[in-house]
């Protein structure tokens, strides 16, 4: 059973207001997830409404901050913590700000691009369309990155 | 104004014997806030995959957690077979939904008993593990294990479990519920029980929502959210309704584990009655390139396995959030305004899992 995902693509500083108004739209915070690119991090902020499954991606080079969304969910402030006690992603005006105390960890920020040895992707045959490792094919994207997509490959 | 002193909880409690700690503010015996300490055992288990391919990393999603050792490896194995378009057998649907219900029976009897110890009834505790056992044995004689099943795997599931035992579990649960019929009309009638959970860590249905409660927690709030009833596994052939109380206390948290538990029991009766014959798994051919964010119902609540690979044998990322760690924020919430006494008891009907949240 493929569950219907969006996965929507935004910049950093559109994320406060895009997530205040999925509140307002009465969705509900599912979880905020990192992950390590070759360069940077991936976050993934995911939503629910009556088992409707919606994610905001903001991808961000290592070093650079984001804002938190603990303003308008409460509840994010755990995920905020972990993704900067673990990764070292800096999120800034966290309601409840441990400080880098919430994961006590042997050393610092593990799962950090410094730590982490993404795999290599496999090798293409010669002809093959090549893909970057950073950016895997995606199951389900947004409508509109599909729409985009579609045009792309039909200009092809 | 009383003076405010701070009340170190845990790591060790007699009440809960895991490593979470909250700092209790207190003004007499009223406590005015809250902060939760975790990460005593992190493991770092995610970062597994750099070491195993995606074939055997089902071994240690296995290992997250014992009394959810099962839904683990069913969540894991559920997000890699969507990425990489595995069509799993219907028969290796329905036994993975058996084994998923069964883990969720034994892990709610299992709370049921050691909830009785908190309030002191000591002779409760030592029923409900011994019903407990019953289900344990089911798992031995159809996995070769109690605790970490091992059974799931990417593409199906290890091991069949033939028509006559099939028939053997159902009546074994059958016995089951009676006996569970028995203890339970103990925590639903007892005075004591009654007076200790009734009214007392309650969290209204909109902050159960807005912070983001799952499972139990959220379904004695008033909430009805079960993953299940999207339909992954066999459930979309079941009838699932969720288990909602609107009470939103200690004691509704109580009642809806108890539904759950015979609710399991029904479930496990009609998948046995309706599994189809077939293989149970699939030969799997390829790496998984593509994201997918699984979703299963644990005893404690939605979790969240998310897997992303590149095309090679290793994942980029494996995540899983689990229901313990998206019930901290309410679990702050309730604790506030509450009296000192009753903290053990509404942290225990909240049935935090450290195994799991320190994956």
């Amino acid at each position: 059973m493929s569950e219907p995902q969006e996965i929507t693509p935004i910049g950093k500083n559109d994320l406060v207001g895009m997530v205040a108004r999925l509140f307002a739209e009465g969705y509900r915070l599912v979880q905020i997830g990192c992950s390590t690119l070759q360069s940077g991090y991936e976050i993934n902020y995911s939503f629910d409404k009556e088992y409707r499954f919606k994610n905001l991606r903001v991808t961000v080079e290592s070093g650079e901050e984001i804002p938190s969304i603990s303003a308008v969910y409460a509840n994010a402030f755990l995920y905020e913590n972990e993704i900067h006690d673990l990764f070292g992603v800096i999120v800034t005006n966290i309601n409840i700000d441990y400080g880098g105390t919430l994961y006590r960890t042997a050393i610092k920020a593990p799962f950090s691009v410094e730590n982490v040895k993404l795999p290599e992707p496999p090798k293409q045959k010669a002809g093959a369309p090549s893909q970057p490792a950073d950016k895997p094919k995606q199951q389900a994207e947004s409508p509109e990155a599909e729409k985009a997509e579609a045009a792309e490959a039909q200009k092809e | 104004m009383a003076h405010k002193n701070v009340i170190p909880f845990g790591p060790q409690h007699p009440v809960l014997p895991e490593p979470i700690h909250f700092d209790l503010v207190t003004e007499d015996e009223k406590i005015v806030d809250a902060l939760p300490s975790i990460s005593y055992v992190h493991r770092g288990l995610e970062r597994l995959i750099e070491k195993r391919d995606f074939i055997d990393f089902v071994h240690v999603a296995d290992r997250i957690c014992g009394l959810c050792s099962f839904m683990h490896s069913l969540g894991y194995s559920q997000a890699v077979e969507e990425i990489m378009g595995i069509e799993v057998p219907e028969r290796a649907l329905y036994l993975r939904t058996i084994w998923a219900e069964l883990s969720r029976i034994h892990s709610h009897i299992f709370w049921l008993g050691v909830a009785a110890d908190a309030f002191g009834f000591e002779s409760l505790f030592m029923q409900s593990l011994r019903l407990r056992e019953g289900v344990l044995d089911i798992f031995e004689a159809t996995t070769g294990a109690r605790v970490i099943l091992g059974v799931c795997k990417v593409g199906g599931v290890r091991r069949d479990i033939d028509a006559e035992t099939l028939k053997g579990i159902v009546n074994r649960l059958a016995t089951l519920k009676k006996d569970l019929e028995e203890i339970c009309s103990v925590f639903i009638d007892d005075y004591s029980i009654r007076h200790r959970l009734a009214g007392v860590g309650y969290i209204s249905q909109q902050d159960a929502y807005t912070l983001g409660c799952v499972g139990p927690m959220a379904r004695a709030s008033g909430l009805s959210m079960d993953m299940r009833t999207i339909g992954y596994a066999a459930y979309k052939y079941l009838d699932v309704e969720p288990m909602v109380e609107t009470t939103g206390d200690c004691y509704a948290r109580c009642l809806v584990r108890i539904r759950e538990t015979f609710q399991s029991i029904d479930l496990v009766r009609q998948a046995a009655g309706k599994i189809p014959e077939g293989p149970v798994d699939i030969k799997v051919k390829g790496t998984p390139n593509g994201e997918y964010f699984s979703r299963v119902e644990q005893p404690r609540g939605e979790v969240i396995h998310y897997a992303k690979g590149n095309g090679s044998r290793f994942l980029q990322r494996f995540r899983v959030r689990v229901p313990t760690f998206s019930n901290i924020p309410a679990m702050i919430k309730v604790l506030k305004g509450s009296e000192v006494a009753d903290v053990p008891n509404i942290i225990l009907t909240l049935d935090p899992c450290i195994s799991c949240t320190e994956r």
